[in-house]
């Protein structure tokens, strides 16, 4: 077990910590059989929901636009599973596999995005922007990188409760053009902060290059600002998941921030309403045999795990998610106008950790 | 009871609620080792240490957003931003994060945002603004501008506990000009109820923050007229039933303050008054504001633009006379 023993900032206390994670392994090789296992079934998961989601959506029974993030499912499994169940997470638009590793069902998913009662906010919100609270997830904004500030602060409260915990967020490389990423970074550097930037960079800010985005790798910022930037392939999700871990274990034990660069594509447009007319074929093709899912997948058939019928399942598990959320009601307009403001002060919860080392803690 | 200024009791307020809950904590500019723009935060730094006291990077953005983050993780972050001015800064953080908040996801944001409002000083057109209009249509957010300095103190505890992002404008003019008895140890005065700051029968004025004070003054001796001044206290939540009930007492209504004008809380009063108590008025509501101009920095173009004590002498004699 490591501990820190950093006091805290609220109460003075210089007891030790008592609720201290597991030594965090940065060897991917770490990973169990059966973590493994878990990174591909969320990879399944996250591509199944959504492509249950296109579908619906392509039905009429979608309401507005509809966004997801196909080929850059390994960044949010892989970032996502380094996570603790106390830790705290900011997830963005294109990353449903955080959302279902910390706990949430695809039935739920997809009675959001169907605007429904059943869905995460009740219908007050679309698309991925949710994050359900009970899980300590906060949800995004529509404004890029919002949540970069509000990770920070997650990290804040953890640092002067003397708390070993993390708050990780996601952000695309087109916010990194935006004050508030440079505030957050800023911030996160000068008070080293216990915080992980996952920046995927997926090639496009909607349709502008990364030539027109920047004259400098964002990853290379991380060094000017004071913490440590990684740069990974974003479509190999255990190297996703080393990088993360590490993170994870810098900012528990007051090592500050690390920004994770992962390099990877969204190969759909950026919104159903976009045909990606603006995406080179070849750097389409590059990157379509590059796909995370197929990558991992052969790598575990050849370990002997059996695909098909991780597949089945995940199908079976959508066929039965599509099915409850298409018989949740639509919300009453009469509660439109209710819960502007909070009468009371629900508490973050925490949120699944399927890594097994956090399975070892919990249970220790 | 003890007397002390405005800005005296805010200081005193804040430092309570720090004693008293070690989850208030501050952060901004300038509001540690220096004890902030204005010295409300003097000598917190050396009670309750760096961490409680965060002398912040010039940021908004992250100042407000880092509250954010901190108040829906347990703690009750209290920003001071340097000037009111300023928080345009950070607006995005505050109506589009946690104001939206609760509504979308069911999260409460304990965070308070101080913004030093208010001209009067030659500060010019970035350190003179009364922005508390641009809150009222950020459903989410509640907004306070108290007057005395009893209501200063009472209020701001109420801020703090509140579980809602609520904008606490404290008014430059009143820091050490206003005075007055403040009891001692903490207390909370509940948002959204205003003060009858005057009992009158003829006429209502209506205002708050800084303008208060000049209301009564401009309406203590008006040719032996009662006239009623009505203190808001908090804008949002708004007291309806005291603005209606001074409105069915007297039938006049005189609606006063420094912000510009267009779609200002004194639009917004006097389209309740129109809706809610028509029948009840003997004559036009009348507006008494700055008009819609940026803040001019030369002391005659400032005073020009900022409403004096005989702009409300006048708008109230005239309305007497209708």
């Amino acid at each position: 077990m490591k501990t820190t023993t950093a006091t805290s900032a609220v109460n003075g206390s210089s007891e030790p910590f008592t609720h201290a994670p597991p030594a965090a392994s940065t060897e991917a090789s770490q990973l169990t059989p059966a973590d493994r296992t878990n990174l591909l079934h969320f990879m399944l998961l996250m591509r199944a929901t959504e492509e249950r989601a296109l579908s619906l959506y392509r039905q009429g029974k979608v309401p507005g636009s509809f966004y997801d993030g196909r080929g850059q499912e390994a960044v949010s499994v892989g970032s996502a599973f380094a996570l603790g169940p106390r830790d705290r997470a900011c997830i963005l638009h294109r990353d449903l596999g955080a959302h279902l590793i910390r706990g949430v069902e695809p039935g739920r998913v997809l009675a959001q995005m169907m605007g429904r009662a059943g869905g995460i906010t009740g219908g007050r919100e679309g698309n991925m922007h949710f994050g359900d609270h009970r899980l300590g997830c906060v949800g995004m904004v529509s404004m890029l990188p919002d949540m970069m500030p509000v990770a920070c602060g997650l990290a804040l409260a953890f640092q002067m409760r003397g708390e070993p915990r993390v708050a990780m967020t996601w952000c695309g490389e087109g916010s990194t053009a935006n004050g508030q990423w440079h505030e957050a970074m800023n911030v996160a550097g000068v008070r080293r902060l216990p915080v992980v930037f996952v920046l995927e960079n997926n090639q496009f800010a909607y349709s502008t290059p990364n030539d027109l985005e920047f004259a400098v790798d964002p990853v290379e910022r991380a060094g000017a600002y004071g913490f440590a930037g990684v740069k990974v392939d974003g479509n190999d999700v255990e190297a996703v998941f080393a990088a993360s871990a590490e993170a994870c274990e810098r900012a528990r034990s007051g090592g500050g921030p690390t920004l994770i660069e992962c390099e990877t594509m969204r190969m759909h447009g950026h919104g159903a309403h976009d045909d990606m007319r603006y995406v080179p074929r070849e750097l389409f093709e590059h990157w379509a045999a590059r796909d995370p899912i197929d990558r991992y997948e052969a790598r575990l058939r050849e370990g002997g795990v059996d695909v098909d019928a991780m597949r089945a399942a995940v199908k079976k598990e959508l066929d039965e998610a599509t099915d409850w959320a298409l018989a949740q009601d639509m919300p009453d307009p009469a509660t439109a106008t209710e819960g502007v403001f909070a009468d009371s002060e629900p508490v973050l919860g925490d949120g699944r950790a399927p890594w097994s080392r956090w399975e070892e803690a919990t249970h220790a | 009871m003890p007397e002390a200024t405005y800005l005296q009791a805010i200081s005193d307020g804040l430092r309570e609620e720090m004693r008293h809950d070690e989850t208030v904590f501050c952060l901004g500019e300038d509001i540690g080792a220096f004890g902030g723009a204005f010295k409300v935060t003097d000598g917190f730094i050396e009670e309750f240490g760096t961490q409680r006291v965060w002398d912040t990077p010039l940021a908004e953005a992250a100042i407000i957003g880092t509250a954010v983050g901190a108040a829906v993780e347990g703690l009750r972050p209290v920003c001071e931003m340097q000037f009111a001015d300023f928080i345009a800064c950070g607006f995005d953080q505050l109506v589009n994060v946690a104001a939206k908040m609760h509504y979308r996801q069911g999260l409460a944001v304990p965070m308070t945002v101080r913004l030093p409002s208010g001209g009067g000083f030659s500060g010019g057109p970035f350190h003179s603004q009364n922005p508390e209009a641009w809150f009222l249509q950020a459903p989410g957010l509640k907004v306070v501008a108290p007057s005395t300095p009893a209501d200063a103190k009472g209020l701001l505890a109420a801020a703090i506990q509140d579980p809602n992002p609520v904008v606490y404008l404290e008014h430059k003019h009143l820091y050490r000009r206003a005075k007055g008895e403040v009891p001692e140890g903490r207390y909370e005065i509940p948002l959204g109820k205003a003060r009858l700051a005057r009992e009158g029968a003829d006429l209502t004025v209506i205002a708050y923050g800084a303008m208060v004070p000049l209301a009564l003054e401009a309406t203590d001796d008006l040719e032996g007229a009662r006239i009623e001044v009505l203190d808001l206290r908090s804008l949002v939540p708004l007291d309806r039933d005291a603005v209606l009930a001074s409105v069915r007492k007297t039938s006049k209504v005189v609606v006063r303050h420094e912000a510009t004008r267009s779609c200002g809380v004194g639009a917004e009063v006097a389209a309740l008054i129109a809706e809610e108590a028509f029948e009840d008025l003997d004559g036009p509501v009348v507006r008494v504001s700055a008009p819609d101009v940026p803040i001019p920095f030369s002391p005659p173009l400032e005073r020009a633009v900022l409403p004096q004590v005989d702009d409300v002498k006048e708008a109230c004699r005239e309305l007497l006379a209708y």
